[in-house]
C-alpha cells in the first residue's frame, strides 16, 4: 500500500506541474492568448478531476485490499479475557471528567438557530468557526449564579455517546467500552453518568437531578443484574465527582440522597479511578490567572501579538478567559490541601526527580558536565522550590525565602478607582478591569505563591468568581473530621475533609500514568507594555521564555515533575498511597486501597496512533494493561488477585515526607 | 447563481476553441508521442484525450459543487424558510412557539414509546462478517450495511428461531436514548418534531424519556433479556420523584401502544413475573396515557406480512417487475430473506387482528358494512357521498369481513355459495413443491403440495380463521408467538388464566388499571385508504418459494372502490384501520366497563388527513399518516397541552371525522 501510494502521488504531482511549466516555455503563448482565459479554468478543473480521481482509486483500493497481517491490531485484552473465560459480572458504571463529556444545545438565542440537540462541545467543534461569538456566550455560564444564563439552556448529551468519542477519532471511553463489550457487557449493565461538567457538583443535582439519577440508576443496575454491586470507574475530575457522590448519597434528604448510612458498603464493590485529580492540579492555576496552559505559552512567546491582537474581532484568550472564569468546576481542581502537601516557599520535595526519560537523562548528564568544567566550583544548584507555585520572575522562583517580597494580599484593597481603560475593552466582562495597575504591580513584585497563598491570589484577582465557586468547593485540610461543619456539600469533593463511606468491603484504585514531565509550578511576568491595555486585559502571562539551562525540569516557563501529563503524580497517588491507607482518620472503615501506576511508552511507530501503552491522562483509556486491570476487577476480581499496587514512581517515598494527621 | 448559469454555456464552445487551435497547431512535433501514452499528449498541451476531458469534467463537477455547497454552507438559517413563506405564504407558528407565549410550561414528565420498526438497533456483539460494526446501527440511520453485506446483515438481525431470543454468538441492542427513535433515517423525522416543540416550553432531558426497547422480542421477553420493563419503572419513579411528585404523561405510538398496556399490567403483577408495583402504582405515577396510532385491535397488514412478506407497496412491485424480487440478485433471494428474518422476530405476531369475528367481522357482515371509498380528490367527495346513500345496488357492499379470499369471486359472493373444505386436517404432503429454496428457511417447504391446495380450497378466511391459517402455514412459529400472545376475547376477566403475560398486551383480555384519575387517549389520522382485507392467488411460478400472492390484478373499473391491487381499502391511517385504533376509547373502555372497572376518563381525537400542499412542506403540518402525523401540529398541540397540565376536556373531548361511533355500536361485545 505505502509504495503503491507514493507512486501515485509522485506521479500526478508531475502531471500537474509539468502542463504549466511547459506551457509557458512553448512558443504557442500567442495562440494561448487568444483562446482567453478559459484555458486556465479548463486546466484547473482537468487538475482537480485529476486529484479526484486518483483519490477515489486509492480509496477504493484502500477498501478491497484486505489489511496486510502486519497491518492488523494486536489482540485485544477483551478478546484474550473472553478466551479466558472472564464474564461480565457487575454492572459498570463509568464517570467522565472534565471537557471530555458532549454538551448539547436545547434553547438558545437566535444567533444559534437550527442548533437544536446538536452538540456544542465535543465531536467536530464546527461552530466555534463558523459564529464564535454565539458560541462562546452559549457555553458560558451565568457569572452570578453559576448556572444557565436566562434564554439558554445547554445540557450534557446522555448515553454512552456522551464521551465514547471526544471528537471524531479521538477517543475518550469507546476503546474500554468495546472491551467490556467483548466480554459481555451492553446496555443494561453498562451505564455512562454523564453530567454538565461546566457546573460545581452540587449544581448538577439542582438543576439536572444528576447525582438523584446516578443513584437511582446504581440502584436499578444492582436490582436487574441479580443483586451484584457495581463497579464504578471515574475518570479525572469524574473522580472528585464520584466522592462528592458517595458522601451525598448517605446524606439524608434534603441536602443529600437519603441512601442511609449502609448505601454504599451495599450497591458499591470498588472505585476504579483512572488519572484522579484528588488533590486538585496545578494547570488549574494557571488556568484560572491567565487563561494559559503550557502549550498556549509556548504558542505566545514564537508568535507575539498574534494571540493577543484582535483577530477576526476576536480577543481569543480573554473570551476563553472570561468562558472560562463562569465555569465552577475548574475551581474544583485547584491544589487541595495547602503547603502540606504541596510544599511551602522554601520546601523542594524531590518529586520531580525521578521520572526516568532516558533521552533526557542523557542530555542532562552531558549538560552537567559541560557545566562542570564551565562554571566556577563554589557555584552551587539551587534545589528548585516547587512549592512555590507562581513566581513572578525567575529569580523569585529561586531565591531564599527571607529575600522574597513579604506581602500580605488580603492587606492590598482592591482600588476603588476604576482604572482608565479604554471603554473598548469594557465590553467583555473580566473582573481583571476592576484592579489598579498599581496594586497589579505590587501583587507581582518579586513575589512567590505557595498553594495556599496562591488561593488567596486568586481570590484578589477574581473576588466575583472565587466567593460563588467557594460557596461549592473547599481546598483545606479538615482539623476535625467530626466537625458539624463539614455537613456542608461544598467540603464533599475534597478527600482531606470528608471520611470514606463506611464500607469495610469497597476498594479504593488509583489506577495513573506515569513518566510524562507533568505542569508543576509555574513563572510568570506582568504584561508591561502600556500601549496595549486595552489589549491585555489578562496582566499576567507565564513566562515562556525562562528556560533552566542546567535544569531540565524548567522549560517555558514551566517546571515540570513526574505525572501523566496533566495530573502530577502526587495528586493522583497521595490519597491511596498514604491518606487513606489502612484505618485512617479519613478512611474509617479502612477499606482496602491500591495503587497501579502504568508507565508511559509513546506509541513505537505512527500506525499505532496514540499507542496501546501510552500514560498520558486521556490517551490512557487505551493503555492495554490498565483495561485488562479494569476488566478483571468488573469480572469480580479482587486488588490481591489482579496483582495489589504496582508503583513505578516515588509516589510511596513522597507521601512519607508529606505530614499531615492521619 | 445566475452566476453559473452564465458560465456553464460558455466553457464548451471556448474549449473547443483552444482544441481546434492547438490542433492545427501542434499535430506534427506530437504525432510520433501520441501513439505512445495518452496522459503524455496533455503534457505537451496538445489535444485533449479522453483520459483528459473526462478529469476535466469531473473537475468541473467538483468545482461547481464545492461551490454550492459552500453557498449553502454560508446560506443563513433562515433561508429556506424565508422562500417557502414567500410561495405559501406565512407559516403558522410551531405549537411550541405558539403555546410558549400562551405561557405554558413544562410541567409532567413525558416518556416516549417508539412503536416497532421505528426504533434503532445496534450491535454489541458479531460474527466475523460484521467486523468493524460495534455499537454502529444495523437498523435505522443510513442502512449502508444493507447493500454492503447483506446477508451479513439478515443474519445479524434475525433472532432465534426457537426461542425468539438472541442467536448464538450475536448481541444486537436497542440503541438508548431519545437519539434511538428521533430519526428513523437522516432526514426523516419520527419524534423529533415533538421533542423539539416540547423543548419550547421548557422540556430537556430530565423530564423526557425514550423508553426504546428491542421491538423484535416479544414483550415479556424484552424484560427477560434487557430488563427493559423494569428500567421503565425506575425511570418514570425517578421523573416522577425528580419532578416535584407530577404524573408522568406517557405518549405510545403505534405498536408502543400495546408494549405500554403490557406494562400496565405487568408492572402492577408482583415480583416473580410482574414489577412488584403493587395495586396503586399507576394510580400514582401516571397522568395520561396518550396512544398515538394505537393498534389496540391489531393490523390487518401483519397478516399479509406473515403470510406471504407482502405489504400493499411489495405486491404492487412485484406486479410490476415479475420474477424480479423472486429471483436470486446477488444471490439474495429477496423475499425469502425478508420473511425468514421477520418470521424470527415474536412483536410482528402481537399486531395480528385481535377479537377475531367479534370484532372484525363474519362471512356476512363487518363493522364498516357500506363504507365507501371515495377517489382521492378531496372534490369528489360530495358526489361520492351521494352515490353512497343513493346507489346502494350499484357499489357492491364490501365484505371486509373475509381478510383473506383466494379470487375476487370468492370474496365478493355470497357467503351460501362457498364451500369450502377444512384445512385444518389436510395432510402436509412428504413432496416438496419447490427443492430450489432449501436454503431458505421458511416453514412452506414442510408443508407439501397438498397443504397448499387445501389452503387454497378453503377459500375465505375471517379473522378467527385467519390464525388458524397461520397456525397451519407456519407452525413453529406460532408455537413460539401464541406463547407470548394471545388474540381472543376473554369471557370472565377474572379467570386467573389472565394472570399469564401473554393476555396483557390484549386490550380485550386485561383490565385496565386501579386509576380513576388516569387518562386514556387515543389520537390517530384518518382519510387515508388502509389496507384491511386481500384477495390472494395461488403463486405458479416455478422459482418462487412463497406459494401464495396477493393477486394485484384484481380491482374494479369504478374508480370509487375500495377494491385496489387486490386490497380492500378501509379508513384509516395508512396502516391501522379506524377501528383498531379507535374501538377501545370509543366504546369499550368509555365509561365503566368490565375492561375498564375503575372508570378512567377515554377520549377519541382524529386528525383529519390533508396532505402536504407542495413539495417545501415536507411531510406537511396537517399530515393523518401513521408515521407522518408525529409532525402534525395539532395533535403536537394536544400532546403538549396534556403535558402542561390540561385534561381531556381542556383540550376539547372528543373529535371524530370517520364513522367509528357508528361501527362500534354494531359489534356485538359484553361489556
Amino acid at each position: 500500500m505505502p509504495p503503491l501510494l507514493r507512486f501515485r502521488k509522485l506521479s500526478f504531482s508531475e502531471d500537474t506541474v509539468n502542463p504549466t511549466a511547459k506551457q509557458q516555455t512553448t512558443t504557442e503563448k500567442p495562440k494561448r492568448r487568444r483562446a482567453g482565459r478559459c484555458s486556465c479554468v479548463d486546466s484547473c478543473c482537468w487538475a482537480i478531476g485529476y486529484l479526484c480521481t486518483a483519490w477515489w482509486l486509492l480509496l477504493f483500493l484502500y477498501h478491497s485490499v484486505p489489511v496486510p497481517a502486519m497491518l492488523q491490531a494486536p489482540e485485544s485484552p477483551g478478546t484474550r479475557l473472553s478466551r479466558d473465560g472472564v464474564k461480565a459480572l457487575h454492572p459498570v458504571i463509568l464517570v467522565p471528567g472534565i471537557v471530555t463529556g458532549g454538551l448539547e444545545l436545547w434553547e438558545g438565542r437566535p444567533c444559534a438557530e437550527g442548533l437544536f440537540r446538536k452538540r456544542l462541545w465535543g465531536a467536530s467543534f464546527t461552530e466555534i468557526l463558523r459564529r464564535p461569538l454565539c458560541w462562546l456566550e452559549h457555553l458560558s455560564l451565568d457569572s452570578e449564579t453559576g448556572l444557565d444564563p436566562p434564554g439558554i439552556r445547554v445540557r450534557a448529551v446522555p448515553g454512552l455517546v456522551a464521551a465514547d468519542y471526544f471528537v471524531p477519532c479521538y477517543f475518550a471511553w469507546a476503546v474500554l467500552i468495546e472491551n467490556l463489550a467483548k466480554i459481555g457487557y451492553e446496555g443494561k449493565n453498562l451505564h455512562m453518568a454523564s453530567y454538565d461538567w461546566r457546573l460545581s457538583f452540587h449544581n448538577t443535582e439542582v438543576r439536572d437531578q444528576s447525582l438523584s439519577r446516578l443513584k437511582s440508576k446504581i440502584e436499578l443496575m444492582y436490582a436487574t443484574n441479580g443483586y451484584k454491586k457495581v463497579v464504578v470507574v471515574p475518570h479525572s475530575m469524574g473522580a472528585i465527582y464520584f466522592l462528592h457522590f458517595l458522601k451525598w448519597v448517605e446524606t439524608p434528604l434534603p441536602d443529600g440522597g437519603g441512601g442511609g448510612p449502609g448505601w454504599c458498603a451495599k450497591h458499591v464493590k470498588a472505585v476504579v479511578n483512572i488519572g484522579p485529580a484528588f488533590l486538585g492540579v496545578p494547570k488549574a492555576v494557571s488556568n484560572l490567572l491567565s487563561a494559559e496552559g503550557k502549550d498556549m505559552a509556548y504558542a505566545r512567546s514564537l508568535a507575539p501579538g498574534l494571540l493577543d491582537s484582535e483577530l477576526l474581532k476576536l480577543q481569543t484568550l480573554e473570551h476563553l478567559m472570561r468562558m472560562s472564569h463562569s465555569w465552577d468546576s475548574i475551581v474544583s481542581l485547584l491544589p487541595k490541601g495547602g503547603e502540606a502537601i504541596w510544599g511551602d516557599l522554601d520546601s523542594h520535595t524531590k518529586e520531580g526527580h525521578s521520572f526516568i526519560d532516558s533521552k533526557r537523562k542523557l542530555s542532562q548528564s552531558n549538560l552537567h558536565r559541560q557545566n562542570d568544567s564551565v562554571r566556577p566550583e563554589s557555584w552551587v544548584k539551587e534545589p528548585a522550590k516547587y512549592g512555590r507555585f507562581i513566581a513572578f520572575g525567575k529569580r523569585a522562583s529561586e531565591v531564599p525565602s527571607a529575600q522574597l517580597n513579604p506581602l500580605n494580599i488580603k492587606e492590598l484593597l482592591r482600588s476603588d478607582v476604576i482604572s482608565n481603560d479604554s471603554t473598548s475593552c469594557r465590553q467583555f466582562w473580566s473582573e481583571y478591569s476592576e484592579i489598579s495597575r498599581e496594586s497589579i504591580v505590587k501583587v507581582a513584585e518579586n513575589t512567590a505563591y505557595t498553594a495556599t497563598t496562591v488561593l488567596d491570589l486568586l481570590r484578589f484577582i477574581a473576588p466575583k468568581m472565587m466567593k460563588r465557586a467557594e460557596a461549592h468547593f473547599s481546598h483545606g485540610i479538615a482539623e476535625d473530621l467530626d466537625d458539624p461543619k463539614y455537613g456542608h456539600y461544598k467540603y464533599w469533593s475534597n478527600p482531606l475533609e470528608t471520611k470514606l463511606p463506611d464500607a469495610p468491603e469497597m476498594e479504593m484504585y488509583s489506577l495513573y500514568g506515569v513518566g510524562i514531565p507533568t505542569e508543576r509550578s509555574y513563572i510568570y511576568k506582568l504584561t508591561t507594555t502600556p500601549s496595549s491595555k486595552c489589549k491585555s486585559s489578562i496582566p499576567f502571562r507565564i513566562d515562556g521564555s525562562v528556560d533552566g539551562d542546567d535544569d531540565i525540569y524548567l522549560k517555558g516557563g514551566t517546571r515540570f515533575v513526574d505525572g501523566d501529563e496533566s495530573v502530577p503524580v502526587i495528586s493522583a497517588g497521595f490519597m491511596c498511597a498514604k491518606g487513606w491507607r489502612g484505618k485512617t482518620r479519613f478512611n474509617p472503615s479502612g477499606m482496602e486501597t491500591y495503587v497501579r501506576e502504568y508507565k508511559h511508552k509513546p506509541p513505537g511507530s505512527l500506525l499505532e496512533s496514540r499507542g496501546m501503552e501510552s500514560g498520558s491522562h486521556v490517551d490512557i483509556m487505551g493503555n492495554v494493561g490498565l483495561i485488562e486491570d479494569v476488566l478483571r476487577i468488573a469480572s469480580g476480581a479482587s486488588g490481591q488477585e489482579i496483582g495489589g499496587d504496582r508503583v513505578y514512581s516515588n509516589v510511596m517515598k513522597m507521601s512519607e515526607t508529606v505530614s499531615i494527621k492521619l | 447563481m445566475p452566476l453559473i448559469h452564465r458560465k456553464k454555456p460558455q466553457t464548451p464552445p471556448s474549449e473547443e476553441v483552444v482544441n481546434a487551435d492547438e490542433d492545427s497547431q501542434k499535430k506534427p512535433p506530437h504525432e510520433s508521442s501520441s501513439s505512445s501514452k495518452t496522459h503524455k499528449k496533455s503534457n505537451g498541451g496538445g489535444k485533449w484525450s479522453c483520459v483528459d476531458s473526462c478529469c476535466w469534467f469531473i473537475g468541473c463537477v467538483c468545482v461547481t459543487w464545492w461551490f454550492l455547497l459552500f453557498l449553502y454552507n454560508a446560506m443563513p438559517a433562515s433561508f429556506p424558510q424565508y422562500v417557502t413563506e414567500r410561495i405559501t405564504g406565512p407559516l403558522p407558528d410551531p405549537p411550541g412557539v405558539k403555546l410558549k407565549k400562551e405561557g405554558l410550561k413544562a410541567q409532567h414528565p413525558v416518556v416516549f414509546i417508539p412503536g416497532i420498526v421505528t426504533g434503532g438497533l445496534e450491535l454489541w456483539e458479531g460474527k466475523q462478517c460484521a467486523d468493524g460494526l460495534f455499537r454502529k446501527r444495523l437498523w435505522g440511520g443510513t442502512f449502508g450495511e444493507v447493500y454492503k453485506r447483506p446477508l451479513c446483515w439478515v443474519e445479524h438481525m434475525s433472532l432465534d428461531n426457537e426461542t425468539g431470543l438472541d442467536p448464538e454468538g450475536i448481541r444486537v441492542r436497542a440503541v438508548s436514548g431519545l437519539v434511538a427513535a428521533d430519526y428513523f433515517a437522516p432526514g426523516y423525522f419520527v419524534w423529533a418534531v415533538l421533542i423539539a416543540n416540547l423543548a419550547h416550553i421548557g422540556y430537556e432531558e430530565k423530564n423526557m424519556y425514550m423508553a426504546a426497547y428491542d421491538w423484535r422480542l416479544s414483550f415479556q421477553n424484552t424484560e427477560v433479556r434487557d430488563q427493559t420493563l423494569s428500567r421503565m419503572k425506575s425511570n418514570i419513579e425517578l421523573m416522577v420523584s425528580t419532578n416535584g411528585g407530577k404524573k408522568a404523561v406517557i405518549v405510545p405510538h403505534s405498536m408502543g401502544v400495546l408494549y405500554f398496556l403490557h406494562f400496565m399490567k405487568w408492572v402492577e403483577e408482583p415480583a416473580p413475573m410482574g414489577g412488584g408495583g403493587g395495586p396503586n402504582w399507576c394510580a400514582k405515577y401516571i397522568k395520561a396515557v396518550m396512544n398515538i396510532g394505537g393498534p389496540f385491535l391489531g393490523v390487518p397488514k401483519a397478516v399479509s406480512g406473515l403470510f406471504s412478506a407482502e405489504a400493499k407497496d411489495v405486491a404492487v412491485a412485484r406486479a410490476i417487475a415479475p420474477g424480479f424480487l423472486d429471483t436470486d440478485i446477488f444471490r439474495l433471494q429477496t423475499l425469502q430473506h425478508i420473511m425468514r428474518m421477520t418470521r424470527t422476530w415474536d412483536s410482528t405476531m402481537s399486531m395480528l387482528p385481535k377479537g377475531g369475528d367479534t370484532i372484525w367481522g363474519g362471512l356476512d357482515w363487518s363493522p364498516e358494512k357500506g363504507h365507501t371509498c371515495c377517489g382521492k380528490k378531496q372534490k369528489r367527495n360530495e358526489t361520492c357521498g351521494e352515490a353512497g346513500e343513493n346507489g346502494v345496488s350499484k357499489i357492491k357492499p364490501v365484505n371486509y369481513g373475509r381478510m383473506i379470499s383466494f379470487g375476487k369471486d370468492i370474496a365478493e359472493a355470497a357467503s351460501s355459495e362457498i364451500n369450502n373444505i377444512d384445512f385444518r386436517g389436510a395432510v402436509k404432503g412428504q413432496s416438496f413443491p419447490n427443492h430450489t429454496c432449501r436454503d431458505v428457511w421458511t416453514e412452506y417447504h414442510d408443508m407439501g403440495i397438498a397443504g397448499i391446495k387445501a389452503i387454497a380450497e378453503y377459500k375465505v378466511y375471517t379473522a378467527d380463521a385467519v390464525i388458524d391459517l397461520l397456525h397451519y402455514v407456519a407452525p413453529k412459529m406460532m408455537a413460539r408467538g401464541s406463547a407470548h400472545f394471545s388474540y381472543g376475547i376473554a369471557d370472565d376477566l377474572d379467570d386467573p388464566k389472565y394472570k399469564d403475560p401473554k393476555y396483557w398486551s390484549n386490550p380485550l383480555e386485561t383490565k385496565l388499571p386501579n386509576a380513576p384519575e388516569m387518562e386514556i387517549f387515543s389520537l390517530y389520522g384518518v382519510g387515508i385508504p388502509t389496507e384491511r382485507a386481500y384477495v390472494y392467488k395461488l403463486n405458479q411460478s416455478p422459482d418462487s418459494c412463497i406459494p401464495f400472492q396477493i393477486f394485484t390484478s384484481a380491482h374494479e373499473e369504478d374508480e370509487d372502490s375500495c377494491l385496489k391491487a387486490g386490497v380492500y381499502n378501509v379508513d384509516g391511517d395508512e396502516t391501522v384501520p379506524v377501528l383498531s385504533s379507535g374501538y377501545m376509547c370509543a366504546k369499550a373502555w368509555r365509561g365503566k366497563t368490565r375492561f375498564n372497572p375503575s372508570g378512567i376518563k377515554t377520549y377519541v381525537r382524529e386528525y383529519n388527513h390533508s396532505p402536504p400542499a407542495n413539495l417545501l412542506e415536507g411531510r406537511g403540518t396537517q399530515s393523518g399518516a401513521h408515521v407522518d402525523i408525529m409532525g402534525n401540529f395539532a395533535l403536537i398541540e394536544d400532546i403538549m397541552r396534556v403535558a402542561a397540565g390540561g385534561n381531556g376536556s381542556d383540550i376539547g373531548h372528543d373529535q371524530v371525522y370517520s364513522g367509528i361511533y357508528e361501527w362500534s355500536d354494531r359489534i356485538d361485545l359484553k361489556l
